[in-house]
């Protein structure tokens, strides 16, 4: 399989020579296409900041990220924003939905602002609202829906620009746990039916469980990585359970 | 400490304090120059009259200067509020760490003391600057002259200016003290706004209400323009303006809505780029602004309507004040005094001299002689009487019409006796007016006429009835329309009515009524006509005057200077107090449209935060703001054009200037650039300001 993610010894330092922040410390990992990757640790390990690197809000000191075969640490100015905005897709723990918009507007703008013809938007944004199970809330605005539909809502918006990798952050952090199940239902419908390559940081282990291989960070190492293979997702999340105590200290956020 | 915080704090939100510098400098130098206009006088060389004209503006424009500084404090005291609402975080940051509520508030009042001691600073000396431009205004105005300039500093005038916005800003601390106390610690640090939940209209009533508003305002401007003869009185003149103002607040009600779904209807428009995200940025803001979005509008119109037509009204002014002075002098004197008068009206009894009846039974040139006054100073010298016939008044010449003239217009004094003049005296006086001369038959007569309404009047009447009948003879009008022309010079055209007769009509002794005399001084220059002048209008050690005092001779008159200086004066006074007044509310209604705009900022934030998230590079997004305040900006502006090209066509008529597109084009240049630099000004501040405001880090 090709890689469509390739962090090759990466490193993120803060501050200055007299007072050295390292964030992230020599990590380096691919991710497939067509996979479904965890990055899990406590917080200030460095999981945030990676992603920051990865989605090309923040810049690496050292290293490389090669995303679909293109060296993302090289890219300057417009073609970094020509890039985000065709290449990645993002979903975030507060759903980042414009207030103003009705869903339909919000999935529709990701398109807009890459110039795409209005008679493909409109077929774009139905197509994937149906997938989701969203279409029927379309012409609601964010603030007439629920969390769980808002941020399904978003993730239409993440893919609809068929993104090489979709980059989630926390994306289950502000939901309760039924509207969290449905949402990584349709991850997992967008992961395996789409063949969506999904990359997404989160500190619960049962979110975690619904991906194909975790990453574990610590201190800005990667400490463990666990592959979930032929094991049930009861049996996968068990496991990841196994680690974090390994992990320590951010337990009781665990639970 | 607390004045390092005060600078340092100012420092750092320099550019949200722009609009307030902004308006606080402006709102100085305007005062300071329109306050100094008193030593400017000073050193103009213009005639007694005009200085006395001055005078009068200078008094004007003191009392408009209280209400101007009634305006402006409302604006410091709104825009301070804005600035003091968006640093709620950073005053609840203080009190965390045990600054008093008293201590917050001297941080307050050591910023207003230091913004407003520079603003005053800065505002005076562009002030200063800008009342050197406004001395060359008023010299050309009054048409003065300049030829000694020096460059002044008014010190009352800059004294005023201080005391006037000393007091704006100790209400202004005033006001601040009172809202840091109501201020509860957790609602500041948690002032950052939650989304708002968006109100929704429903599209269709949106087009509703719009296509309604758009009747009702079309409506209101056909009542003004088309059908303005129906609005004779001034009561009528409130629908219309009740209506343009529901028709106003009804249009920025839907406009937003109407426009989101014509374009919606339009894909290919709707989805491109960030013209999605404007449009409903659009659309939330003007929802929650539809009042003061319709006080701004109005105020713009106001302004648009006031300076433009204003200046129109000084340029008619001039053109046609030529037209309406054709000699240097016009006089008149009372003939066949009675030996003595009884008022119907006061009873009051006048008795008359034999010296004043002996006079009045002769022409006014041996009046002029037989009272010292030097005839030859005078050539051109043509002389008329005029007469009144018993019985002979508007009543009786409207004829069949009255009844109906008299339920059009019941103001009008129908007992007043017609003109009379003889053809050929009038045709003398026409000569050397440079005016139409006519003739009459033995059985005709004709009517002179310049005043609209009464021209109006007198055609209707002329078209069913022609014929007067004077002791039993009958006449015919030669026209079926009155023509124009008129005996007495005036500002405007003032000629309600005078009646012609052939000349070999019997003019009886006893139907007299007054002589008319019409001359030019028999000097070249202008100065030396000044000095001529004076006999008539000084009464300064002249011989003239003082000798028709002693006789108890009347005689009236108007000069050409005379006539040209209060006109001139008029004019500029009108002027002066338009732009005063015009300026200041653009100033306002600038001002209010920029804080609303920024007020909303930390919304904007958040949004503008999620399109650059979602891929949105730095240009799209400052175009997306650009174009978003751009439109905001626009939309009051040009709902304010277009009801200024019906306000101005109204004021102009009603001012019966009669003004051709031409001569309207250098007054409505000059408008669009006071507005256009100003309204200008407050767009580049906002545009700057927002894109401050979104930049910021989260």
């Amino acid at each position: 399989m090709k890689d469509v993610l390739e962090v090759k010894s990466v490193e993120k330092y803060y501050g200055n020579k007299s007072n050295l922040t390292k964030a992230i410390d020599n990590i380096s990992f691919k991710v497939e296409e067509g996979e479904f990757v965890g990055i899990m640790g406590a917080s200030g390990s460095g999981k945030t900041t990676l992603l920051n690197c990865i989605s090309t809000i923040d810049r690496v000191t050292s290293g490389n990220i090669i995303i679909n075969g293109k060296d993302i640490t090289k890219l300057k100015g417009n073609s970094l924003n020509k890039f985000r905005r065709e290449e990645l897709g993002f979903i975030f723990q507060d759903f980042n939905l414009l207030d103003t918009l009705t869903a339909y507007e919000n999935i529709a703008l990701a398109l807009t602002i890459q110039k795409i013809n209005h008679k493909e938007i409109d077929t774009r944004v139905n197509d994937i609202s149906e997938k989701l199970g969203i279409k029927d809330i379309l012409n609601k605005y964010p603030y007439q829906v629920s969390g769980g539909q808002k941020q399904r809502i978003a993730s239409a918006r993440a893919i609809v620009t068929n993104p090489k990798l979709v980059l989630a952050d926390e994306p289950t952090g502000a939901l309760d746990s039924k509207s969290a199940r449905q949402l990584l239902e349709s991850f997992e419908y967008l992961n395996k039916k789409l063949t969506t390559t999904i990359l997404m940081v989160t500190h619960d282990a049962f979110t975690a469980s619904y991906t194909d291989r975790i990453i574990f960070i610590k201190d800005g190492k990667i400490f463990n990585e666990l592959v979930k293979g032929n094991d049930t997702r009861k049996q996968f999340f068990e496991k990841i359970i196994e680690v974090q105590t390994l992990l320590g200290g951010d337990l009781s956020g665990v639970i | 400490m607390l004045f390092k915080l005060s600078i340092r704090n100012m420092k750092k939100s320099f550019k949200d304090y722009a609009i307030y510098f902004l308006t606080l400098v402006l709102g100085v130098a305007i005062f300071y120059m329109f306050n100094s206009l008193d030593s400017q006088q000073a050193m103009l060389k213009v005639s007694e009259s005009t200085r006395k004209l001055i005078g009068l503006m200078i008094d004007i424009l003191g009392v408009v200067s209280i209400f101007i500084a009634i305006v402006l404090g409302f604006l410091i005291v709104y825009a301070n509020n804005f600035l003091v609402n968006r640093r709620k975080k950073e005053f609840g940051i203080y009190m965390t760490l045990g600054m008093g509520r008293r201590q917050i508030s001297k941080i307050i009042l050591l910023e207003t003391l230091l913004i407003g001691i520079l603003s005053l600073a800065v505002g005076i000396f562009i002030g200063i600057f800008g009342s050197q431009l406004m001395s060359i205004l008023v010299a050309k105005l009054f048409e003065a002259d300049m030829s000694e300039f020096t460059f002044i500093f008014s010190l009352p005038a800059c004294i005023k200016t201080c005391i006037y916005f000393a007091v704006m800003f100790l209400a202004v601390m005033i006001f601040n003290t009172i809202t840091i106390s109501k201020y509860k610690l957790i609602n500041l640090l948690t002032a950052v706004r939650k989304n708002e939940i968006v109100k929704i209209k429903n599209p269709i009533v949106s087009i509703l209400v719009f296509l309604v508003s758009v009747v009702i305002l079309g409506y209101a401007y056909w009542k003004v323009t088309g059908g303005i003869n129906e609005l004779d009185t001034i009561d009528k003149i409130i629908g219309p303006i009740i209506m343009g103002t529901v028709g106003t607040i009804g249009i920025f009600w839907s406009l937003s809505g109407f426009i989101l779904r014509v374009i919606q209807s339009r894909k290919k428009i709707y989805l491109k780029g960030t013209n999605m995200f404007v449009l409903r940025q659009l659309n939330n803001k003007i929802n929650t602004t539809v009042i003061s979005m319709s006080v701004i509008c109005i105020m713009l119109f106001m302004t648009i309507s006031i300076l433009s037509s204003s200046i129109s009204v000084q340029t008619s002014m001039d053109s046609e004040l030529e037209e309406m002075t054709p000699v240097d002098l016009n006089l008149y004197k009372t003939a066949n005094l009675p030996e003595s008068y009884t008022n119907p009206k006061t009873g009051k009894i006048t008795n008359y001299t034999e010296k004043q009846i002996e006079d009045s039974k002769r022409p006014i040139t041996y009046t002029l002689e037989s009272n010292g006054y030097d005839i030859n100073n005078l050539k051109d010298i043509e002389e008329v009487i005029i007469y009144t016939i018993p019985g002979l008044t508007w009543e009786k010449s409207l004829g069949n019409y009255f009844e109906e003239a008299k339920s059009n217009f019941p103001m009008l004094a129908y007992d007043t006796p017609e003109t009379i003049l003889k053809v050929s005296d009038y045709n003398k006086i026409a000569k050397l007016y440079g005016l139409e001369q006519y003739n009459l038959k033995d059985n005709e007569y004709m009517v002179l006429c310049d005043f609209d309404t009464m021209v109006e009047l007198r055609n209707e009447a002329l078209k069913e009835n022609k014929t007067i009948n004077i002791e039993g003879k009958e006449y015919y009008s030669k026209y079926d329309e009155c023509k124009s022309g008129f005996l007495n010079m005036s500002t405007s055209h003032t000629n309600t009515g005078i009646i012609l007769f052939p000349d070999s009509f019997e003019f009886k002794e006893e139907w007299k009524e007054q002589y008319f005399l019409a001359a030019n001084y028999n000097v070249e220059t202008e100065e030396e006509k000044q000095i001529l002048d004076k006999s008539f209008t000084d009464e300064d050690n002249n011989v003239l005057y003082e000798k028709l005092e002693q006789n108890g001779i009347v005689l009236d008159g108007m000069t050409k200077i005379v006539i040209i200086e209060s006109s001139k004066g008029l004019a500029t006074i009108i002027i002066f107090i338009s732009i005063y007044l015009g300026i200041i509310f653009l100033i306002a209604s600038s001002a209010i449209l920029a804080l609303k705009q920024l007020t909303e900022s930390s919304d904007n934030k958040q949004r503008y935060a999620i399109l650059r998230k979602i891929g949105c590079d730095e240009k799209m997004i400052n175009k997306a703001l650009f174009r978003q305040i751009a439109i905001f900006f626009m939309i009051p502006l040009v709902i304010a054009i277009i009801h200024s090209i019906f306000g101005i066509k109204f004021a102009l008529t009603v001012m019966s200037v009669l003004a051709t597109p031409e001569e309207l084009l250098p007054s409505i240049i000059a408008t669009a650039a006071v507005i256009g630099a100003i309204y200008g000004l407050y767009f580049l501040a906002t545009y700057l300001g927002s894109k401050n405001i979104i930049k910021e880090e989260e």
